[in-house]
């Protein structure tokens, strides 16, 4: 039996900078390998490499060693696209025209490419925001346009780095079904990274726990639970449960 | 309420600013011909247009501004733009900034004057002089400022090079310095549109010295009064393309 080539195959991958003759590890001999489809939440302390390992990916940060392999469509414009922490809009934009940002390395019509914004916009349920001024915003909605932002040049892997860690547990609930819906709704890749075991839990098909420093795969759990989940499910509680149970045995021992 | 109130009171205050100005001459406290009363001004007004000086050297000096307002901003937010851009670049100019950044514009007058004659052109000249350093570092800074966090963005989506840096990001991004710049240099190149014409090109400033050289004080006073107003004119007009540009702030 083959198992289908994963969509997104870490090996051996490590990043490190020298600053006033001091090496810093940040990363150190990743694997990792990512099945097409996936939604892979990475959880760990802050400073363990997670973001890090999202900015390698999308070609912000370069590594000092390891390969990263994709296996997406060549034809593909724009392979992956990323989430930020904080929407990073561009203000003098209007909504739609945010959302359309990507497209404007595509070769589109203008046309064309509003008019696939407003799609994306209408798959985030804000339609009506289309002419606003990021600045007129609330965080939750600013954060849902930065996801139809990024949907918008139809990646295949869609990384999300934090993005609902700064809004009101309310608005994170929302999102955190919202992206669900998306998730099942597109079919796409999902690379999740959270300082928030629960969160995790939730949405996640697997997740990872990045530990110690440099940052290492301490622990690789699949969440097999059927969606829509609840959120107090005895199962995903469990989860929970084992997984700061993990969390905290590694960060003693590393 | 209080806005009407300050208004009340800027007008008193201007009124009785003109009095003051009407009682000196006539009162004989100064001499007219020294300082004209202000209620002969209207008349002198009448003269200058009906003889044509005052359309002629009004559209005179409008195009020196204009053109010498465009180029010299043009210069300075290109290389301003390749300054905040680039540091090779930065570093490459640095010393030739020091050296000419303190020269006044009004120092360029000798060699304006050698160079293109007493033209236009010199007059021109002057006032980019003028205009292209505070364009120049204004520029610069807002590039420099621009949110490291937004250049990001533009990279994650695949917009790498120089050029979609420059036009998706750094460019509005910087607008609002630039504005700033722009507004500081539209005071600016008035005082040099003056400064250039009293050395002789044709405009304003030499219809003021050539009125002056015969004592007639109320013409002076009928182009210095056009001055304050065309200047007005211009900083109403750019505050509001200024509102328009940066309709997007909140």
């Amino acid at each position: 039996m083959t198992t289908p080539s994963p969509i997104i195959d870490i090996r051996g991958l490590s990043l490190a900078y020298e600053r006033d003759g001091r090496r810093t590890e940040i990363l150190s001999a990743l694997d990792l390998a990512v099945p097409r489809g996936q939604f892979l939440v990475i959880v760990g302390e802050s400073g363990v490499g997670k973001s890090t390992l999202l900015r390698v990916l999308i070609d912000l940060a370069k590594p000092s060693g390891g390969t990263v392999t994709l296996d997406t469509d060549p034809a593909t414009r724009t392979p992956m696209a990323l989430v930020f922490q904080d929407a990073r809009l561009l203000p003098w934009r209007r909504v739609i025209d945010n959302i359309a940002f990507g497209l404007e390395r595509h070769g589109l019509a203008k046309s064309e490419r509003r008019e696939r914004a407003a799609a994306m916009l209408k798959l985030v349920g804000l339609s009506d925001l289309a002419g606003r001024w990021p600045h007129q915003l609330s965080g939750g909605q600013r954060q849902r346009i930065a996801i139809a932002r990024a949907l918008a040049v139809e990646p295949e892997v869609l990384l999300m780095d934090e993005p609902f860690s700064a809004l009101d547990s309310f608005t994170r609930e929302g999102l955190q079904d919202e992206i669900q819906r998306i998730k099942a709704q597109t079919g796409k890749t999902v690379l999740f990274v959270t300082h928030d075991i629960d969160e995790a839990v939730y949405l996640a098909d697997r997740v990872v726990v990045l530990a110690g420093s440099p940052g290492r795969i301490a622990a690789d759990v699949s969440i097999a639970l059927p969606r829509p989940r609840q959120r107090r499910d005895a199962a995903l509680v469990e989860a929970a449960r084992h997984l700061r149970a993990e969390l905290s045995r590694r960060s003693a021992e590393l | 309420m209080t806005s009407f109130r300050s208004a009340a009171l800027a007008a008193a205050g201007l009124a009785a600013f003109l009095v003051l100005w009407e009682a000196a001459p006539r009162l004989d406290l100064i001499n007219p011909a020294f300082l004209p009363p202000p209620s002969s001004i209207p008349a002198a007004f009448a003269r200058e247009i009906s003889g044509g000086a005052w359309p002629r050297a009004v559209a005179e000096s409008l195009s020196h501004y204009v053109v010498g307002l465009v180029a010299g901003a043009g210069a300075g937010i290109a290389l301003g733009l390749a300054s905040g851009m680039f540091g090779w670049f930065e570093s490459l100019t640095a010393g030739i900034v020091r050296l000419l950044r303190p020269i006044p514009g009004l120092a360029w007058v000798p060699f304006a004057i050698i160079w293109f004659g007493v033209q236009p052109s010199a007059a021109v000249f002057i006032i980019a002089v003028g205009v292209f350093w505070i364009v120049f570092f204004a520029t610069q800074g807002a590039v420099r400022g621009v949110d490291r966090d937004l250049i990001e963005v533009a990279k994650a989506f695949g917009f790498r090079g120089a050029w979609p840096r420059l036009t998706k990001i750094l460019l509005p991004a910087a607008t609002p310095g630039i504005l700033v710049g722009l507004r500081t240099a539209l005071g600016q190149a008035w005082m040099a549109v003056v400064a250039a014409e009293i050395f002789g090109v044709p405009g304003i400033g030499a219809r003021m010295m050539q009125a002056s050289s015969l004592l007639s004080t109320d013409i002076v006073v009928v182009y210095m009064l056009t001055m304050a107003a065309l200047y007005g004119l211009f900083d109403t007009g750019f505050v509001a393309l200024q509102g328009w540009l940066l309709r997007w702030r909140a």
